[in-house]
């Protein structure tokens, strides 16, 4: 299953960031939130969400091989990690996450919880990375 | 300074700026005030009436502009972005509140704090930044005399996107009596004059961005209870319904049933209507659902408007704004009402109060009570060049626009020759969305309103119209309701229903959520009791939060009656347009109140809240709502 972003079906309300930072952190703390909204005001007036659509271009950047693809997903291991913070530069959506106070970038790990409590449908779950774009 | 660890749900501090010396200070939130008091709108009204020098200006440095969230602000549950806003009003002189939505709330608590608390005067156009654990006050002369929009995207650019920022355009900086607070390219904390009074204080804008969180007793628990509520809620029949076209979407109906205020309050029915309802605001002016914080339904439409005065992006209008300035003002199109709403919003000013303001003089222009002389031209119903030319003169004070930022009661009373009777407020705070002279109810409902003619605080129309309480969505999609002769005899029900409403409406401002999901929805209350548990981990029934929000209606009552003098049953009365005049035309031709029916509903109404017959609070009342501070404050007998 991969990620959709449904920009036109944004209202902005961030309840998806809420719902990852607490489920990927166990906190209730959207500054952990591993995608992002960007509200585009006064003009166009509209929104776009950017989140990870598992594209690999993180693991690809990583000089430690220290991003795995595991059932799909991307994944850091910090064990490996270096700290050097490449794959953020590298992530075309900029959701490769330095989070202040951690060692190692967090991403997205597919847990589906920001599709889930959307309450617009604008993240959806497909089947194909393709169908994600 | 040791923070108390029992205040889940709350960030547990709050932020005192000192604006006359640039002090800042953080204290613990007192846990016996947040157990007291809950949050949001309680907050307010219990350190207003601690703190509040009794009797100053309300443009002296010695008032006080509290900013407060509640305990379920910014938590995951549906619509958890509330964000309070108290002081001495500017409108009436008493106590005052407004809230608006958004994400301003939510950001404060990340940032560490539940309530901000802005006291004195800076010296010189200033702004102040939160970011987590840093506060600090910085010049503004760069923003001062901008427009709020416009001002918002200046300071989001110098500081960055990412923080949530209140500003107020010129009539905040012009003292405005009605000049909001603005947020969000669109929403706003409108009433009651708070804008007005962070002028005085020199303060533009507040800059807030936080990255902390909030604790829960049991992150999974308080986790699942929020996507139950979420699930829930779409649920409700009116889910789907409601969100397309919003507050607007009741245009059609308030303009059926014959509420619907037309030419300064003349009368209660709108022919053009349709031209300026939900599905036009849909159909010509919509881009996005702009939504509050974690807001599942959100009200606000975002568009675009064109007229021949000028275009621009404007977030509405909602309902509120299509009455006052489509209805009062009678504005042909949903494009000029837009534009209007535009214009309010850049200005600083708060629809609802402009578009009264601005429907009475032209009354009062169309009756020769005001010369085109002293308005410096011609001015008219249906017109939007003198709605937009009132505007702009009104945010800077520049000629009639220095009497009318005083509000319809002070400048009806410069102009009397009975332009008193047409003035359309309570207690100095303009009358919003609602035509009552058929629904006694909701105009006991005004009449009562601690803040001001708002429907904020009680919305009984469907016991008027319909019988019954029911959601809002509910009544209107079933087609209840109707222009209905009032009874001949109205009912001590009345009252009962306004005190409930009194007390659940400004519960959800004391929770810091919005109360749509309840009152337009019909959210069942259970399911606020179970996050409130959830996220406070604290028990406590609807009955007994109900119990609450009536403590802090009558503490209100006591803030407006130290600060008023004299105040007391005279200032719950409507103008005599109301009580002497019946409704011309439309589905409620003939109705109206008279002034007898209109002391039996007071009477009833201070009876069953256990105030006296001029409507104090007595001592046996405070003292049951656990208020004896209160009771000793206004020697109550």
């Amino acid at each position: 299953m991969y990620l959709k972003a449904i920009h036109q079906n944004c209202s902005g309300c961030g309840a998806c960031r809420l719902a990852c930072a607490i489920a990927n952190f166990n906190e209730v703390r959207p500054a952990r939130a591993l995608l992002t909204i960007e509200g585009r005001f006064p003009g166009p007036g509209d929104y776009r969400i950017h989140l990870c659509d598992q594209c690999g271009a993180c693991a690809e950047a990583c000089p430690e091989g220290a991003i795995a693809q595991v059932d799909g997903v991307h994944r850091v291991i910090p064990e490996r990690c270096s700290s050097c913070m490449t794959c953020v530069d590298a992530c075309p959506y900029g959701v490769m996450m330095a989070l202040p106070g951690d060692q190692t970038p967090s991403k997205c790990t597919r847990c589906g919880e920001c599709a889930a409590i959307c309450p617009r449908e604008a993240i959806a779950v497909v089947e194909t990375r393709e169908s994600a774009r | 300074m040791k923070k108390n660890k029992f205040l889940y749900g709350y960030s547990g501090w709050i932020l005192r700026v000192d604006l006359t010396h640039g002090e800042v200070r953080k204290e613990p939130l007192d846990e016996d005030l947040a157990q007291r008091y809950l949050g949001g709108r309680g907050f307010v009204a219990k350190l207003l009436f601690d703190e509040l020098p009794p009797g100053i200006d309300p443009f002296s440095a010695e008032n006080l502009l509290v900013i407060a969230t509640g305990p379920l602000s910014g938590h995951l549950l549906p619509s958890s972005g509330k964000t309070h806003f108290g002081t001495k009003s500017p409108a009436t002189g008493g106590y005052a509140d407004s809230n608006m939505g958004g994400h301003f709330g939510p950001a404060l608590k990340y940032a560490g704090q539940d309530v901000l608390v802005l006291s004195g005067r800076a010296a010189r156009p200033s702004y102040l930044l939160i970011d987590d654990q840093k506060a600090e006050i910085r010049p503004a002369q760069h923003l001062w005399g901008q427009g709020a929009l416009s001002a918002e995207k200046q300071l989001k650019t110098e500081v960055g996107e990412d923080f949530q920022v209140l500003t107020i355009g010129p009539a905040g900086e012009h003292r405005v009596r009605y000049a909001c607070i603005s947020h969000d390219f669109g929403r706003q904390a409108g009433r009651t004059g708070i804008g007005a009074v962070l002028g005085s204080k020199n303060i533009k804008a507040i800059a807030v961005r936080g990255s902390g969180s909030l604790p829960v007793p049991d992150v999974a628990e308080a986790f699942a209870a929020g996507k139950e509520a979420f699930r829930k809620v779409s649920e409700k029949t009116g889910f789907k319904a409601w969100t397309p076209e919003g507050t607007a979407g009741i245009t059609n109906w308030c303009n059926e049933v014959g509420v619907f205020p037309t030419r300064n309050f003349k009368t209660s029915f709108a022919g053009h209507s349709a031209r300026i309802n939900g599905k036009a605001v849909l159909e010509r002016l919509k881009i996005t659902d702009k939504g509050c914080y974690c807001c599942p339904t959100p009200c606000g439409k975002y568009g675009h408007t064109k007229t021949r005065m000028g275009e621009a992006y404007v977030e509405g209008p909602e309902y509120e704004t299509i009455a006052l300035f489509g209805g009062n003002c009678l504005l042909p199109s949903i494009e000029e009402v837009a534009y209007a709403n535009y214009l309010c919003d850049e200005l600083g000013i708060d629809t609802i109060s402009a578009g009264a303001v601005i429907s009475w003089a032209i009354e009062c222009f169309e009756k020769g009570l005001i010369a085109e002389s002293r308005i410096g031209r011609p001015i008219a119903f249906a017109d939007l060049e003198s709605v937009a030319y009132l505007l702009r003169r009104i945010a800077v004070r520049d000629g009639i626009g220095d009497l009318l930022a005083e509000g319809v009661k002070r400048a009806a009373r410069e102009i009397g020759q009975g332009s008193e009777c047409f003035a359309i407020h309570v207690k100095g705070l303009e009358w919003t969305g609602y035509e009552t002279r058929n629904a006694p109810a909701m105009m006991l409902a005004y009449m009562t309103a601690d803040v001001g003619a708002h429907h904020s605080r009680a919305w009984v129309l469907g016991h008027d119209l319909a019988g019954a309480w029911t959601s809002v969505h509910d009544l209107i999609s079933s087609g209840r309701g109707g222009a209905k002769q009032p009874p001949a005899v109205i009912r001590p029900e009345c009252a009962r229903y306004v005190i409930d409403s009194q007390h659940t409406r400004p519960l959800f401002d004391a929770l810091g959520v919005c109360r749509l999901q309840y009152m337009e929805l019909g959210f069942e209350e259970h399911h606020y009791e179970t996050l409130f548990h959830r996220i406070t981990g604290r028990k406590l029934s609807w009955d007994e939060m109900l119990g609450i929000s009536e403590r802090i209606w009558n503490l209100t009552r006591v803030i407006s009656i130290r600060e008023i003098p004299g105040f007391g049953r005279a200032w719950d009365y409507p103008p005599a347009r109301f009580y002497s005049e019946p409704i011309p035309d439309g589905p409620s031709a003939g109705y109206f109140l008279s002034k007898e029916k209109l002391d039996q509903l007071l009477d009833w109404y201070y009876q069953a809240r256990g105030w006296d017959a001029n409507g104090i609070p007595t001592r046996a009342t405070l003292l049951r709502c656990g208020l004896p501070e209160a009771a000793e404050a206004i020697g109550a007998m």
